[in-house]
């Protein structure tokens, strides 16, 4: 039940905001505030219960809620967690309080709907990490997008309705294809086994032709290959960043694109491993090229938004490389890659964020010297990128140290060009620092350093980075009982699929 | 006592904590207070530890503790892990007791600095994690600590940010160096791959077992973590970022870019000596890049007019002098000329930031003269210093190391007079271009005023390091005076013993004899080109070639231009030149056409009736054209 909870306190909180909005803005961010901050106690709660997470072998789930839905057409309303999910949930309603603290002084505009919006967003991407029945995945995949969609739209910047329009095309027609994938599979399964059923765990081992497999698994892929997002169909995500209020950003960076790792890592390799390993070569090289291209590009901004945008593709590409290449070295590294990068890349859209909201401009040539007056503000911006460009003793690094100690494995050409990568990273995440806050003060800005507020969001984001850059060893195990279970299914299925074969 | 290791790194990083966080808030006696007496306990805590060490040695002469693991996964381990022989031992004794004269003395050179705390704080964590590096027991602690002194490394070199030459130079040695650590990491993954490991004593224990000498991979494992050393201690190829980094503090340029962080590559390589045993052609590359280092650098600093460039080109060639004799194995003669050039380098580099202060912060040796009578303490420090560096014989500690090097580059199986020859005429240069700056500086008329002489502060670490610059020699006294090696002694606990083979003529007492021939023949051509005659150089510097080289020589041999052209300028050109991402044409393109097909579509829905009919007309034409021909 504590899993319809998790969902249900976010819908009921955001409509509780939109009402209560209309007489007190100040109520409405506490409620907000609150709400999510009793998902994330629930959350932490479950997790610190349940460690070290120890599925037994017929176990796959530390709690399941399963309710039938639509008998006749196999749908049910299942809900489910473990290692994986629960991480990633946990995640998800630490960066909701971020992103409520984050807009306590930035909206002022339409604060009930902000909320309500904002409250949703994370709903969906809460049913995503957590719906097992594949119909109901779609749903929340669908449910989360409108919701980001006003964020952009409304309450971004100067392009907002451009980029809104962007993302919007670019997720919704993938996800369409997606959606033509879930019902090609359904119905496999069903000419196989005469049942209807969108359950994962009946959808796995649709045993189907390689050339079937394919193509139904292309439609998942390339859904979930924008959301990550894949070089060459990253282009919506630098205009979303960089247009979206802050919040947006950090839970576009933090969360929806996590979304598209889980997918892959959930229902792109445990349902198509056959498709999968067929695919690799070509996703690890698109990844390998996202992750030098998104450097590069990051590299070239000089918008602070738009550089940050751009290492989430860089940064991505190495969760995309690892997830491809499939051993648990490298599949625990692009787990702790999915929350560190969440945790610095949104820690910086904070920043920057909080930077717009005193100068105006994110634009770098209106910057320089602002060490001089906003030094701690200054020193934060410092630490996360330092993480960002993989410093050792913080998290990013273990996440890209492990995805590059399991790829070489595979393959010694892809991991020095993926650590060339990290080199390249050297020189975005130097530009940020110079160009933004060492060089002189020439605009003569006299700035107001970090609020406390700003603090209570920053601080625990620090130490965090360092615990999982320090001692990463409580996230490992609790993703590793999953990992090996959907790393045992996939084998079981690719061998069956080989047997098959001979 | 030797498990209060651990606390050796732990009090600087506490203390950079306290000071990042409220340091801004502090008054700046507090902020010397903790910044100067963390690393004062540090010293004192790796004192203790160095002399329980040696006075009740551990089984095995080692001793390892885990703190805790710091991750497992699937078979790799790696643990915050803390390994002490005698390398390390010696190793973290210098660097604490070095650090803590140069926090003191940093706090008079800093006094008057807006940034107080922030300095401190910087070079606090600095000292955390260049124990770190030195005192790690697997290799990716080790390059945590790596990476950590790099990054500390930029922050200093970067620390007066207003300025956008030090950010360059900033970023230009992060950036120089991070190639090299790419390399290196690279290296990790190839090591692990193969050996399961990455703690330092088990894989090399392993590549003992598992791999022939001279094995491909050996080569390659090996190699790579030369590129990891190349980097950091700026060596060729990639020695450009040094002299640029003396944009820091100079305090930060003594500590970092001369006693301690540059010679992590040094340290690197002799920690993981038994892999470059097993690889004999990067061993020879070792001393070739060390001897080639020692010559360019040393013909570089000739040219420099800059006090500072000076020094750290002279930096760079001495570092070769420890590639050289790590390229032959004379393992512990490395370290010895560590540990002298830790001394008398620091030694330089704080007089030179004496000097400095004192004169306005002019930096042009050829702007000052006839300091020696304005600030005798400094002066008899620099020349000190000088002489150490150039190898004054029997009273200076450069002599001793650098000797036993030389006699090492010969007499060592893997050696030859070759390098003997690189090595010597290296000391020639040495004794010529450091004493044209003891000479112009120091001797000659007056030529600004002097104000801020140093004070305690300063001059205590100086006269300390003087001491040190020449007693530091007498740890390793040669057969002529006796054959004492007791440094030596403590260190083949750790390190294998430098072999020796017959080399004909030549004896160790007539290699010292020529170097010394060598040291007088700089000394007595500085003499007379800037002291005696000045302007005697004139006539060199009047003729083409002498003035191309002149140029060659002062631009570092060209490198920077050749970088510069060859990689920073089409990464910048392909940066700007894509900044809008010409992926994304790709969906305007898309864009664009579906706008095209719907005002094509629109504009047929006129409201023109003709038109309508001959749409009509046509269409069916064409349908029943299609239906009777296919």
């Amino acid at each position: 039940m504590i899993l319809v909870w998790f969902i249900a306190i976010l819908v009921v909180g955001g409509a509780a905001c939109w009402v209560v909005a209309r007489w007190s803005t100040a109520v409405c961010r506490w409620i907000a505030l609150a709400v999510t901050a009793a998902d994330f106690i629930l959350s932490l709660a479950l997790w610190i219960r349940n460690y070290p997470v120890n599925l037994l072998q017929q176990q796959d789930w530390l709690r399941q809620v399963n309710w039938t839905w639509f008998p006749d057409a196999g749908i049910h309303f299942h809900l489910a967690i473990d290692g994986l999910s629960l991480l990633l949930v946990v995640l998800t309603f630490f960066l909701g309080i971020v992103s409520v603290l984050a807009s306590w002084t930035e909206i002022r505009e339409g604060v009930g709907f902000f909320h309500l919006n904002l409250l949703w967003v994370l709903a969906g991407i809460t049913g995503v990490f957590l719906a097992m029945d594949l119909f109901l995945f779609y749903f929340a995949w669908e449910l989360m997008l409108i919701p980001m969609y006003f964020l952009i739209a409304i309450w971004g910047h100067e392009r907002r309705v451009y980029a809104a329009v962007k993302f919007f095309l670019f997720t919704q027609l993938s996800g369409l294809l997606m959606l033509i994938s879930i019902l090609a599979l359904y119905f496999i399964h069903h000419s196989a086994t005469g049942v209807y059923s969108f359950e994962y765990s009946d959808l796995i081992g649709t045993s189907m032709p390689l050339h079937v497999a394919i193509w139904v698994m292309l439609g998942f892929f390339i859904a979930f290959a924008v959301k990550l997002p894949m070089v060459p169909v990253h282009t919506w995500l630098p205009d979303a960043h960089t247009e979206a209020p802050t919040a947006g950003s950090v839970i576009l960076a933090g969360l929806l694109l996590k979304t598209g790792a889980y997918g892959l890592l959930r229902f792109v390799v445990p349902l198509f491993p056959a498709a999968a390993h067929w695919f690799s070569p070509v996703a690890t090289i698109l990844a390998v090229i996202g992750i030098l291209y998104g450097a590069v590009l990051a590299f070239a901004q000089t918008d602070l938004k738009r550089l940050v945008a751009y290492t989430s593709v860089s940064h991505l590409g190495f969760v995309l490389l690892a997830i491809f290449v499939g051993n648990k070295l490298a599949l625990e590294g692009a787990l702790i890659t999915i929350i560190a990068h969440g945790i610095s890349t949104g820690a910086l859209f904070v920043l920057v964020g909080a930077l717009q909201e005193r100068i105006h401009t994110r634009e770098m040539d209106r910057m320089g010297g602002l060490w001089q007056t906003i030094p701690r503000l200054s020193g934060a911006a410092m630490f996360f990128a330092m993480a960002s460009i993989g410093l050792p003793g913080l998290g990013d690094f273990v996440g890209e140290f492990l995805i590059l100690l399991g790829t070489y494995k595979v393959s010694v050409g892809l991991t020095v060009a993926a650590a060339i990568g990290v080199l390249f990273s050297t020189l975005y995440g130097l530009k940020f620092i110079q160009r933004a806050f060492h060089g002189s003060n020439i605009h003569h800005w006299e700035l107001h350093d970090l609020f406390a507020r700003e603090v209570v969001i920053v601080a625990p984001m620090i130490l965090i980075l360092l615990w999982l850059g320090l001692f990463p060893q409580p996230v490992l195990n609790t993703f590793t009982v999953t990992m090996d279970k959907l790393q045992q299914t996939a084998s079981q299925q690719y061998q069956a699929y080989e047997g098959g074969q001979q | 006592m030797l498990e209060l290791t651990g606390v050796i790194p732990a009090i600087p990083f506490f203390s950079f904590v306290l000071l990042a966080v409220f340091g801004p808030r502090m008054a700046r006696r507090a902020v010397s207070v903790i910044g100067v007496g963390s690393i004062a306990a540090s010293a004192i805590v790796s004192g203790i530890v160095t002399a329980a060490f040696i006075s009740t040695p551990p089984a095995g002469w080692s001793y390892h503790e885990v703190i805790w693991q710091w991750m497992s996964v699937s078979g790799f381990q790696a643990d915050i892990g803390f390994y002490l022989d005698a390398l390390s031992v010696v190793m973290v004794l210098v660097i604490t007791f070095v650090a803590f004269l140069i926090h003191l003395y940093s706090t008079e050179y800093m006094e008057g600095d807006e940034g107080y705390s922030r300095f401190f704080a910087y070079m606090n964590l600095f000292v955390a994690s260049m124990v770190t590096l030195v005192l790690a027991d697997n290799l990716l602690l080790l390059y945590l600590g790596w990476e950590g002194v790099g990054l500390c490394s930029y922050l200093l070199i970067g620390f007066w940010y207003t300025d956008p030459v030090n950010g360059r130079a900033a970023r230009k040695a992060f950036i120089v160096t991070r190639v090299g650590d790419t390399s290196m990491v690279i290296g990790l993954f190839l090591i692990f791959h193969r050996l399961g490991t990455l703690n330092i004593q088990d894989l090399m224990n392993r590549a003992t077992l598992q791999w022939p000498v001279g094995a491909a991979v050996a080569v390659a494992a090996a190699a790579l973590l030369l590129g990891g050393a190349v980097g950091k201690s700026a060596q060729l190829p990639l020695q450009t970022w040094l002299p640029d980094a003396m944009a820091g503090p100079t305090p930060t340029s003594a500590l970092i870019h001369a006693a301690t962080m540059v010679t992590a590559g040094v340290y690197l390589i002799a920690r993981t000596h038994v892999l470059f045993s097993l690889a004999p052609p990067v061993m020879l590359a070792v001393a070739v890049i060390g001897a080639a280092t020692l010559l360019l650098a040393g013909c570089s600093a000739l040219t420099q007019h800059d006090i500072k460039r000076v020094l750290a080109y002279s930096t760079i060639s001495q570092i070769g002098y420890m590639f050289l004799a790590l390229g032959v194995g004379a393992w512990s003669a490395a370290i010895f000329h560590f540990m002298t050039h830790a001394f008398f380098k620091a030694l330089l580099f704080l007089a030179a930031g004496a000097v400095i202060q004192a004169q306005h912060e002019e930096h042009n040796i050829f702007k000052m003269g006839g300091l020696r009578r304005m600030i005798p303490i400094t002066f008899w420090a620099f020349l000190i210093g000088g002489c150490a560096l150039a190898g004054l014989p029997l009273i200076t500690a450069g002599f001793y190391s650098k000797g036993m090097i030389l006699w090492g580059s010969w007499s060592s199986p893997q050696g030859g007079p070759v390098l003997w020859i690189a090595g010597l005429v290296g000391v020639m240069l040495t004794s010529l271009y450091i004493f044209r700056v003891i000479f112009v500086a120091f001797f000659g008329e007056a030529q600004i005023a002097v104000e801020h002489p140093p004070r305690l502060a300063k001059n205590l670490p100086m006269v300390v390091l003087s001491a040190l610059s020449i007693s530091a020699g007498w740890l390793n006294l040669p057969p002529y005076l006796g054959n004492k090696l007791w440094l030596n002694d403590l260190l083949y606990t750790a390190l294998p013993k430098v072999a020796e083979k017959q080399v004909g003529w030549i004896t160790e007492d007539w290699s010292e004899g020529i170097i010394t021939a060598a040291f007088v023949l700089g000394l007595v051509l500085a003499y007379e080109l800037y002291l005696k005659h000045r302007g005697a150089t004139r006539p060199l510097s009047d003729n083409a070639l002498g003035r191309a080289i002149h140029e060659l020589w002062y631009a570092d041999w060209g490198f920077d231009f050749v970088y510069d052209k060859l990689l920073v300028t089409p990464v910048v050109w392909f940066a700007q030149v894509d900044k809008r991402d010409f992926i994304d044409k790709f969906y305007d393109g898309l864009a664009a056409l579906s706008r095209a097909c719907y005002r094509a579509l629109s504009a047929t829905e006129s409201g023109r009736m003709r038109w309508y009919a001959a749409s009509i007309v046509g269409g069916t034409v064409v349908f029943i054209f299609i239906v009777l021909v296919l």
